[in-house]
């Protein structure tokens, strides 16, 4: 009902590099009322939020993190795209106090752009325990723009900052910033371009941003500029351009030398060379001997925690809860036809039961991954295994979302969001799925003992071996073919270590989970009721459904496997959820006598296709959840589809190698 | 551009003090500079395993870098 001055709500960008609190700041100023999408066209997540002030609403962004503003990333495209088409009446950029004159480089590429700019310092308590004295006021005289210093994670100056933005915001004439210049031996060359460009570089870019990018050799403004100056135009800039390849490195240092400036006018420095907290444990967690054990150790703890909270609670989920519901639901509509309480307590029931099973595990493992980010830790995980990842043309970035797998691929997958280069995180995605996740890792501890006896143990251990070595394998294929020209560099900032921040770990641990939810829920429930459906009609057994028929009209593919109709069925059970297979084979091989599933088993199925269905489980398709959250994650059905092809051909031609082998051999065939 | 006194940084071992000489590598070159490693910018290499990245401290920041990546990079030895 408040009157509002402002034709549209005021839109601000947040912008900062990675790893400087920005988030942090979005999170304090926007709290559960933000929405997450991807930016057209990316996997990238696109965070939208409101903020409420004196009866101002304002609509803030919070761009991705990038260190500078070129076409090169996704990231920095995005974030560059939105200052440029969408234009935000200001644009608030979040810098970190103790590392300021990196920080600086962003805004010496934002004040190209045409917007006003707020700086915000954030961590100044950090950087004055650092002995940096920093004068807010002498650095915005010099900049020529409003700088604010920041706690954002003790809420301190927020307020300010804000405030600072919107007064920014509804008097955009008053910004007059300094900006940076090019490096004298190619200030001409810049001149003549902008020159060049000036009368024909078309809203919104702006002619000085154009000729500097294109200096830069930005392959998207080259892009357009060829367009804007068309076939007469054009060569006598590429002409200047190729003359003058070396810009680069000069428009780099031109902006560092403006920035050396205006620090100088604003920090008094600390003598440099003192070691801090931050070089005294990575003594140890960087040490060629002693971090690959620590980060062992720490992985260790993970596990231990999970498979402890977690697996409890998910037996109590399922039996205090799901089952008395699904109880309840049979004895409430007895009066009802009996397909509508079957498919509501088994089809609806079953399919929300997965679901919500899921729930503590994967709340474990996203809270243990958003810790270790937070402290610092993650980073040099990444570091420690960068080099054996190598060869799969992975970064160490990819150690620990893969490492996730082993608890369930799920969160392996959101995990992979840690990996800035798209072709990378798009690999890791990819070959998640080969880390058998504990609820094959359970099919496989309950099955080996039942056909191989002493062997059990050995036999698991090849199965998840073969698992490890088909992943590198995988990699190092798709390396070579699919993502050959898509190599990127490993450079990545070590943050400082700090106290992990719970008010933003179990926010960011909300949103995923409600994601999860909402997109892989509405999937799940879906399959398992027509997988019910299948199941149960036209009955009146499961022995008459066409389910059943179905899985006879497979039979056929199962002989290269050595497989039964019933085995190939628990295979594709485990498609909806992994744990479908075991609860399937006690269906289709479950005795009226009640005589054990296990010795049902060992007398009805030979070990060599025990052996073949048990490989076939661990390489099969991944489980609903984890395709869906693949098809999340890679916004896209092909590469979705092409991970599940590549998976079942895997598990079809590994599977269908040790039957048969074992037929060869004559092992274990009845 | 090699001249004796210039050498690659993964050649430089743990504790050594350094200035970025001239940066090599197209696309590369103008990343490591908008990280702030521009000729002239000293550097300190916290760590260099002989194997796996390197751990250089460049402008108050932490880097950590493939060896190929420190490779592309001149520096000239400053310190111990």
């Amino acid at each position: 009902m408040t009157a509002t001055t402002s034709p549209r709500p005021l839109l601000i960008g947040l912008a900062g590099q990675p790893n400087v609190g920005k988030s942090t700041l979005f999170n304090l100023l926007t709290g559960l009322d933000q929405r997450l999408g991807n930016w057209p066209g990316k996997t990238v997540a696109r965070r939208e939020g409101h903020w409420e002030y004196q009866g101002d609403r304002v609509t803030l962004v919070d761009l991705p993190g990038t260190y500078s503003l070129t076409a090169d990333s996704p990231e920095e495209k995005i974030a560059r795209d939105f200052i440029l088409h969408e234009q935000p009446d200001v644009v608030v950029m979040v810098a970190d106090a103790a590392a300021l004159e990196r920080n600086l480089y962003l805004l010496a590429e934002l004040l190209l752009l045409p917007v006003p700019v707020v700086l915000g310092l954030n961590r100044m308590d950090l950087a004055r325990r650092q002995g940096l004295e920093i004068e807010p006021h002498v650095l915005a005289a010099a900049l020529g723009l409003p700088v604010i210093p920041l706690v954002a994670r003790q809420a301190q100056g927020v307020i300010v900052l804000m405030t600072a933005a919107l007064d920014l915001a509804r008097t955009p004439q008053n910004f007059r910033p300094a900006r940076p210049r090019i490096a004298a031996p190619h200030r001409q060359v810049l001149t003549a371009l902008r020159d060049q460009l000036a009368a024909k570089v078309p809203l919104p870019y702006p002619p000085h941003w154009a000729a500097t990018k294109l200096l830069e050799g930005d392959r998207e403004v080259i892009g357009l500029a060829r367009g804007w100056l068309g076939a007469e135009g054009w060569p006598a800039v590429a002409a200047l351009l190729s003359a003058h390849e070396d810009a680069v490195v000069d428009i780099a240092t031109g902006r560092y030398a403006w920035i050396g400036r205006m620090i100088r006018a604003g920090v008094k420095r600390p003598r440099l060379g003192q070691v801090g907290l931050t070089d005294r444990l990575d003594r140890f967690a960087l040490h060629p001997f002693w971090g690959p054990l620590i980060l062992l150790a720490v992985f260790a703890l993970v596990f231990a925690l999970s498979f402890l909270i977690a697996a409890p609670l998910q037996d109590w989920l399922d039996t205090d809860l799901l089952r008395p519901l699904a109880t309840w639901i049979t004895a409430s509509l007895s009066g009802a036809p009996p397909w509508l309480s079957g498919l509501l307590a088994e089809g609806v029931l079953g399919g929300a039961g997965i679901l919500v099973t899921f729930l503590p595990l994967l709340t474990i493992l996203l809270a243990a991954l958003a810790l270790l980010q937070d402290s610092g830790y993650l980073a040099r995980a990444a570091y420690l295994m960068d080099r054996y990842l190598h060869p799969l043309g992975l970064h160490g970035k990819s150690f620990l979302p893969l490492c996730l797998g082993f608890g369930c691929n799920v969160p392996a997958i959101l995990g992979a969001r840690v990996i800035e280069s798209p072709s990378a995180r798009l690999l890791t995605i990819l070959l998640a799925p080969l880390v058998p996740c504990s609820a094959r890792l359970l099919m496989l501890s309950f099955l080996t003992p039942i056909f191989f006896g002493h062997w059990a143990l050995a036999v698991a251990i090849a199965v998840v071996a073969l698992n490890l070595v088909l992943l590198a394998l995988l990699g190092i294929l798709l390396n070579q073919t699919l993502f050959r020209q898509e190599r990127d560099f490993f450079i990545m900032e070590m943050p400082l270590y700090q106290f992990p921040q719970p008010r933003g770990i179990g926010l960011a641990l909300w949103r995923d989970l409600m994601a999860f939810l909402r997109k892989a829920g509405s999937l799940i429930l879906l399959f398992a009721v027509c997988l019910w459906t299948l199941g149960h009609f036209p009955g009146p057994g499961l022995e008459d459904s066409y389910l059943a028929r179905f899985g006879q009209l497979l039979a056929p593919l199962g002989d290269w496997l050595g497989l039964d109709w019933r085995l190939l069925l628990a295979l594709l059970a485990s498609f909806p959820a992994k744990e479908n297979a075991l609860a399937t084979l006690s269906i289709l091989y479950g005795s009226p006598e009640g005589a054990g599933l296990a010795a049902t088993l060992a007398t009805q199925v030979p070990p060599a296709s025990a052996l073949s269905f048990i490989v076939a489980t661990l390489l099969f398709i991944p489980c609903m959840a984890t395709v869906a959250v693949t098809r999340q994650e890679t916004g896209h059905w092909g590469w979705t589809f092409l991970g599940s092809g590549l998976m079942l051909v895997m598990a079809w031609g590994m599977a269908g190698l040790v039957y048969q082998t074992c037929r060869l051999l004559g092992w274990g065939l009845s | 551009m090699n001249t004796p006194t210039t050498q690659s940084l993964d050649q430089l071992p743990s504790g050594s003090l350094a200035k970025v000489h001239a940066l090599r590598g197209g696309s590369l070159a103008s990343r490591l500079a908008a990280l702030g490693l521009t000729p002239g910018t000293p550097l300190v290499v916290l760590r260099n395993n002989t194997h796996g990245p390197l751990l250089v401290m460049v402008r108050d920041t932490r880097l950590a870098m493939g060896r190929g990546e420190a490779a592309k990079i001149l520096v000239e030895r400053t310190g111990p």
